[in-house]
């Protein structure tokens, strides 16, 4: 197992994508977390979908998390897509082979490799919440926000939570994408069905029928990385999207386990 | 069904069968291949024998039958993995990856020392190369990291499809070269080609498959033996060789000109008896040799549609 993880890494590691990914990371960080203090005082809104965030609301001791929250969605996005590609290229590219050749027992390199994006997926939101709350103590003043509460210890298990439920949200996300990737044994696919499920399709069926935020799983992972929202608490949330993603990594695991590596 | 494992045998196959939707695309495979020879694989496109190949290595699961690799049985690939080098239907790396670190990802996994991947770099011909992205290697230099991928285990057995692909005259005498080392060394190599010369110089034994049987499987001198040779005799005169095919037909041994010249099926011993009577009859033979049938016309003769 532990094999299979740093030869993973070395793949994960490489500039173009280790970089890549995490200049995008902190670029959309930035981005989100820019907004909501500059536009403070807008009247169309400092946060997604219109959403007003208030001075005072920044100034609790859960302000500081605020910005680094917000960008979770995208970050879910990077890691169903990074899942994805990493998983359906070794299709693509025919070395599937060559690892089930170095290491045959298939569920190890399966479980392996997902620990590596595992952690990959955690650097991503290491630099974001890094990234977010350095902005938020810098921009603070600019945006008349005091920052007396953000260094309580109220502040610190606030921040403690949001980390542990972006980090939950973009591995459901990434999840996701691993099982598209398997599914599919192609990125373009995977990544584009993912995708358009998540930021298109469950929109428009969000808006358009009733409850179906609380089912789900593109909603109920923002749910989740906001510990809870007016769609679904974050208990319900938890179970849904962890039942839907034992049963995709179920259906997977056999998959993978038993079907020809033909290509 | 079970296969006893031999210590004696690299590979043993007992009715391997890979059957796809109606049709089989191994049919009852059964051959064997000893420790420390050099096995030629070979058979026309879509034989079979990469699919033979991929179960062999547990990338595929056998519809019937069974085998071992190196004495243990192929529904158990990881009891033998790591003793086995593969390169199957050409190379397959990352290609925004360098050479070597194609290398290290592959020893990473395998559990092997990182400090070999520049001396297989070397030896494959690829030494100042390792840090290019694989994207910009050509055919060659690709397959050339395949074999040397397939040499980071320091293999008991070698198993490689086409090699030789893309390759150039130099680079495929190397690899000729660089395989019948590992053969002297002790390594086990099974491979196939469609340079049957090739195979014809390297190979020990060999296993000839068609549309998914095995048609051949044991000695390349005694499959080349079996086949009947031709005596190919010579004159100036086209004329005496219509009456050489007329003396050789009452004889009981058929013939035909090709190129301005007799080919006679017959043996060796022969040559001297044809010559003999050829003089009888006032001919003057210009040439008279006998030619044992090489492996890509045994091939042909062994594998062509004859139905």
């Amino acid at each position: 197992m532990i094999r299979v993880f740093f030869a993973e890494w070395r793949k994960l590691r490489r500039p173009t994508l280790f970089l890549g990914t995490m200049g995008a990371v902190a670029g959309v960080t930035a981005l989100v977390t820019s907004l909501l203090f500059l536009l403070i005082d807008s009247e169309r809104g400092n946060a997604r979908e219109g959403q007003m965030i208030s001075r005072q609301t920044l100034e609790l001791p859960q302000g500081l998390s605020i910005g680094f929250s917000s960008a979770a969605g995208l970050l879910g996005l990077v890691a169903l897509c990074v899942f994805a590609s990493q998983t359906a290229q070794e299709y693509t590219h025919g070395t599937l082979r060559n690892l089930l050749v170095r290491q045959p027992k298939r569920l190890t390199l399966l479980l392996g490799k997902f620990i590596s994006m595992c952690s990959f997926a955690l650097a991503t939101v290491i630099v974001s919440a890094v990234v977010s709350i350095a902005l938020a103590f810098a921009l603070s003043g600019k945006a008349k926000v005091s920052t007396t509460a953000w260094t309580t210890a109220d502040a610190r298990t606030a921040l403690f939570h949001t980390f542990i439920n972006v980090f939950l949200s973009v591995l459901a996300s990434g999840t996701i994408g691993m099982i598209l990737g398997l599914v599919f044994r192609a990125p373009i696919p995977a990544i584009s069905l993912g995708v358009a499920w998540l930021l298109i399709l469950e929109n428009i069926i969000a808006a358009t029928v009733k409850h179906s935020a609380t089912w789900m799983p593109g909603q109920l992972i923002t749910t989740i990385s906001s510990g809870g929202d007016f769609n679904a608490s974050y208990m319900h949330a938890m179970w849904v999207v962890s039942a839907y993603l034992a049963l995709g990594v179920l259906v997977v695991s056999v998959l993978f386990r038993r079907r020809d590596v033909s290509n | 069904m079970s296969t006893h494992a031999s210590p004696e045998l690299a590979i043993a196959v007992k009715d391997l069968t890979k059957i796809y939707g109606d049709r089989a695309a191994v049919s009852g495979a059964n051959f064997e291949v000893p420790l420390g020879t050099v096995c030629g694989f070979v058979g026309p496109n879509g034989s079979g024998k990469t699919t033979t190949m991929r179960m062999l290595l547990g990338l595929i699961s056998p519809t019937a039958g069974s085998g071992t690799i190196l004495g243990e049985p192929i529904n158990h690939p990881e009891r033998y993995l790591a003793r086995v080098g593969a390169m199957i239907e050409g190379p397959a790396f990352y290609p925004a990856l360098s050479g070597a670190e194609n290398l290290r990802v592959l020893a990473t996994l395998g559990g092997y020392s990182l400090d070999q991947v520049q001396g297989l770099l070397e030896r494959v011909g690829l030494g100042d190369r390792g840090d290019s992205k694989y994207k910009t290697y050509s055919l060659g230099m690709k397959q050339r990291l395949g074999i040397a991928a397939a040499l980071l285990p320091n293999p008991q057995l070698l198993m490689l499809d086409e090699p030789t692909n893309g390759l150039d005259p130099a680079g495929i005498q190397e690899i000729r070269e660089l395989l019948r080392d590992l053969a002297n060394e002790g390594t086990t190599v099974f491979v196939s080609s469609h340079l049957l010369s090739e195979i014809e110089m390297i190979s020990d034994s060999l296993v000839m498959l068609r549309k998914g049987e095995v048609i051949f499987a044991g000695k390349t001198q005694d499959l080349l033996l079996r086949q009947q040779p031709t005596i190919i005799a010579k004159s100036s005169d086209p004329q005496d060789l219509v009456k050489l095919l007329a003396i050789a037909h009452d004889a009981g041994h058929e013939g035909t000109v090709i190129d301005g010249a007799a080919h006679i099926l017959g043996p060796t011993e022969w040559a001297p008896i044809l010559n003999k009577m050829a003089f009888d009859a006032g001919i003057t033979l210009a040439q008279l040799a006998p030619v044992l049938p090489s492996l890509e016309e045994t091939f042909f003769e062994m594998t062509g549609d004859s139905e």
